[in-house]
């Protein structure tokens, strides 16, 4: 069995990221693509979420290398070397959080489970009280009278790691900042920490040490208690919400991603060639526009659905088969999202087909695909990159609404919806289970919220109609 | 003006059948009837007379697209492309996969969607648009700088959160009106005010920073400067040109969405217990009903084209600029 599993969805992303480190070489050495990016690094939201969003992303791309582990030495694997569970790369590096599962709900935090259980005691008679969990809190000897000093000092440690670490992480920046400028290290610090820079350094620095301390700080409870308490089955919220980070940041951009070459073909191709190509074009994305876009993708699950359980030993694990419906979920979408970036594209090539260095082209003989390729296209990239920037967190929300609807990614696949899906009946119980919906919201929140920032800086910095105006 | 709209009603046409088209090849063609009748009856050896008896029953044992045991005119009209998808043209939605009348079901359904989706829509214009223009009178102040910033934190939160934090609070914590149910003449009203209340704070956010583009957009327009220049106050221009003339983008963007109410939201009303035509919808997604989300999808797409239409036409009303060409 190869150790290594590579998911559609894996190799997509690994794609997109080299597609963009690519572009990101292809831009540093242009002046005009370069001088946008740096009104947004130079912009203080734009550093701030940047820094954020990095580290959404550097998770994401840890729980994104697939494999299998090594079997356990008990032989249960029928003797082979590795298991045939399928984990990734974050998962080890968490794989605490991933195997110390309770019985049930326990509240962030907890010793104790949610709800009362008959317990035998040592001299056989039972009682009727909360049991204490099996690993949230079991380094305490006495709950009532250590927890509070337990969880202080772990607090104070984690805060502490997470100072240290972004001091270290500063001062490795001031120390390059004074090798490429060549200037004394104290003078770079004043500048850096006076905020005299042309770049925000300031900002991203409180920025990420506020992340590496709340980092830090969790990383430390989490490792003695359930940060985030439990859900129904007993499986640590806070691992789940974490492990969500990948899905709602697929959903995010492998939906533009499948979505993108044929808005960009068709767009252009309508608005260059116009007469009965355009027509056509025009004719497609109208009927699919006019479709509703959730009962598109209802009908198209619901195929899928069908397919699969028809067909369901075409997929080797659970994780296959979760991993083959994001994917699915992503075309479809895309399906129902390309129409807007189409009819934008779509006009700007009919401006640009009447612009004079296209005539002139015309003129010479130059042929239509050089036309599109090196007039056109590039002089609409900057339409492009603000849709997939300002669709991104769109797709997100939409995400925990389809799984809401059961449309959505698989229910086994950690997911914001589906962590509120359940917590929708939580919320029904009596005392609340509010910790899974509260835990799904913050980092849906922050990632949305960064990356609606982040998308007004992009739009700012690329669309030079708003610049002007502002 | 007459001629316009037939033309643009016949536009409408071609677009139709499109959807129609697709709608038979995603539901029949993707996948068989038999894959249908093996996924209701449940996955386990399912006897082939069982999966006949099934189709037979709700009309899917036809040939897909030409009969050749039929005779005449039959060979066309007996198959499942013209019995289940053409009729949809003549919003004849036979019956549900559960055996219920699909067009009456639709009938009755339509209306508690239209009395939340309807009041959602006229409160939340009425708020956005004052919002926006308190906003942009206000333009480039600290006051507008934290009016966006609280806009954009608005529209981070999912809406989920909005309707299960509203439920939670207004309805389990402080009781004012029941969490969900619905009920016929003025009791409903009750039942409405939390779903209308929650819709529209969740539109707010995204709602007033559009609008404040529109009327940023013309505010910095010659007009406006020229009615500055002749001595209005900044109300009058707010209100007198600003307002008038941002309403072009507002309102084409408010009709095209307007046929679209009585379909409902799916969320708001699964939520709330409502019994309209979005509740409808996900209760067949979820009982996979397949007849009722071809049903759902046509109707959409019938009352989306309507929307363009309406917005065709409202653009030459109140834009004596844009030409019946």
């Amino acid at each position: 069995m190869q150790p290594l599993v590579i998911l559609w969805t894996d190799a997509l992303i690994f794609l997109l990221l080299a597609g963009a480190l690519g572009f990101g070489f292809y831009a540093s050495r242009r002046e005009h693509l370069r001088a946008p990016w740096r009104f947004v690094i130079r912009s203080r939201v734009g550093l701030g979420t940047l820094v954020v969003l990095s580290f959404y992303l550097l998770i994401g791309l840890l729980d994104s290398v697939h494999f299998h582990p090594p079997a356990d030495p008990a032989g249960r694997d029928g003797g082979t070397l590795h298991s045939s569970e399928v984990i990734s790369l974050f998962d080890h590096l968490v794989s605490g959080l991933r195997s110390r599962q309770e019985k049930t709900y326990s509240a962030p935090l907890a010793t104790h489970l949610y709800a009362k259980e008959t317990i035998e005691l040592a001299d056989g008679s039972t009682v009727r009280d909360y049991p204490r969990l099996e690993y949230g809190g079991a380094h305490l000897a006495d709950p009532e009278r250590d927890w509070l000093w337990s969880v202080l000092g772990l607090s104070l440690i984690g805060i502490l790691k997470g100072l240290a670490l972004s001091l270290v992480l500063g001062n490795l920046l001031l120390i390059f900042l004074t090798l490429r400028r060549g200037c004394s290290f104290e003078f770079v610090a004043r500048e850096v920490l006076g905020g005299r820079c042309a770049i925000p350094w300031r900002t991203g620095l409180f920025v990420l040490t506020l992340l590496l301390v709340l980092g830090m700080w969790s990383a430390e409870l989490a490792s003695k208690f359930h940060l985030l308490g439990t859900d129904k089955v007993g499986e640590d919220v806070f691992y789940q919400a974490l492990k969500s980070i990948r899905t709602g940041l697929l959903i995010g951009t492998l939906t533009t991603l499948v979505m993108l070459p044929a808005a960009i073909l068709l767009g252009i191709m309508a608005g260059y060639f116009r007469g009965w190509v355009d027509d056509l074009i025009q004719y497609l994305y109208t009927t699919l526009n006019s479709i509703p876009g959730v009962l598109l993708i209802a009908a198209a699950i619901l195929m899928l659905q069908i397919y699969m359980s028809n067909h369901a030993e075409e997929f080797n694990s659970l994780v296959e088969r979760a991993d083959l419906r994001l994917l699915f979920l992503c075309l479809i979408l895309g399906v129902t999202s390309w129409t807007g970036l189409c009819r934008l594209l779509r006009g700007e090539a009919l401006k640009l087909r009447e612009v004079d260095y296209v005539q002139a082209a015309t003129a010479f003989g130059v042929g239509h695909f050089q036309i599109i390729t090196r007039h056109i296209l590039p002089n609409v990239l900057h339409i492009v990159l603000i849709t997939v920037v300002l669709d991104f967190s769109g797709l997100v929300l939409a995400e925990a609404v389809l799984s809401y609807v059961n449309i959505g990614v698989d229910p086994t696949m950690n997911s914001w919806g589906n962590m509120i899906n359940s917590a929708r009946l939580e919320m029904a119980r009596e005392p609340v289970v509010w910790w899974s919906l509260a835990a799904a919201m913050i980092f849906m929140f922050t990632l949305v919220l960064s990356a609606n920032l982040f998308s007004d800086v992009v739009r700012d910095a690329f669309d030079p109609r708003l610049r002007s105006s502002r | 003006m007459m001629a316009y709209i037939v033309r643009r009603a016949l536009y409408a046409i071609p677009i139709l059948i499109g959807v129609n088209v697709f709608t038979f090849l995603l539901f029949f063609v993707v996948n068989s009837p038999d894959d249908m009748a093996r996924m209701h009856l449940g996955q386990k050896r399912v006897s082939p007379e069982a999966v006949q008896a099934w189709k037979a029953e709700r009309g899917y044992d036809r040939p897909v697209l030409y009969n050749a045991a039929a005779s005449g005119a039959e060979r066309l009209t007996d198959t499942i492309f013209f019995q289940k998808s053409l009729k949809l043209f003549k919003f004849e939605f036979g019956s549900s996969d559960s055996g219920r009348d699909i067009g009456y079901d639709i009938s009755q359904r339509m209306w508690p969607s239209l009395a939340i989706a309807l009041p959602v829509l006229l409160v939340g214009l009425l708020i956005n648009i004052t919002f926006a223009l308190l906003i942009a009178f206000f333009r480039a102040t600290y006051i507008d700088f934290w009016s966006v910033v609280l806009c954009v934190v608005m529209m981070s939160i999912s809406g989920l959160f909005y309707i299960i934090g509203g439920q939670y609070l207004v309805g389990k914590l402080l009781h004012l009106v029941p969490i969900s149910g619905y009920d016929t003449g003025l009791d409903a009203l009750k039942f409405l005010l939390l779903p209308v209340l929650i819709g529209v704070v969740q539109g707010v956010g995204a709602g007033t920073r559009w609008y404040r583009t529109l009327f940023l957009e013309e505010i910095n327009k010659d007009y406006v400067r020229t009615a500055r220049a002749k001595g209005l106050s900044e109300r009058l221009v707010l209100f007198r040109h600003v307002l008038r003339n941002a309403m072009i983008p507002i309102l084409t963007g408010v009709v095209v969405v307007l046929p679209l109410l009585f379909m409902g939201s799916l969320i708001t009303e699964s939520f709330f217990g409502i019994p309209g035509l979005g509740s409808y919808t996900i209760d067949a997604i979820n009982n996979q009903d397949f007849a009722i989300v071809r049903a759902m999808v046509f109707l959409g797409s019938v009352l989306y084209i309507l929307g363009l239409l309406l917005t065709d036409i409202s653009y030459t009303l109140v834009d004596p600029r844009v030409r019946l060409s």
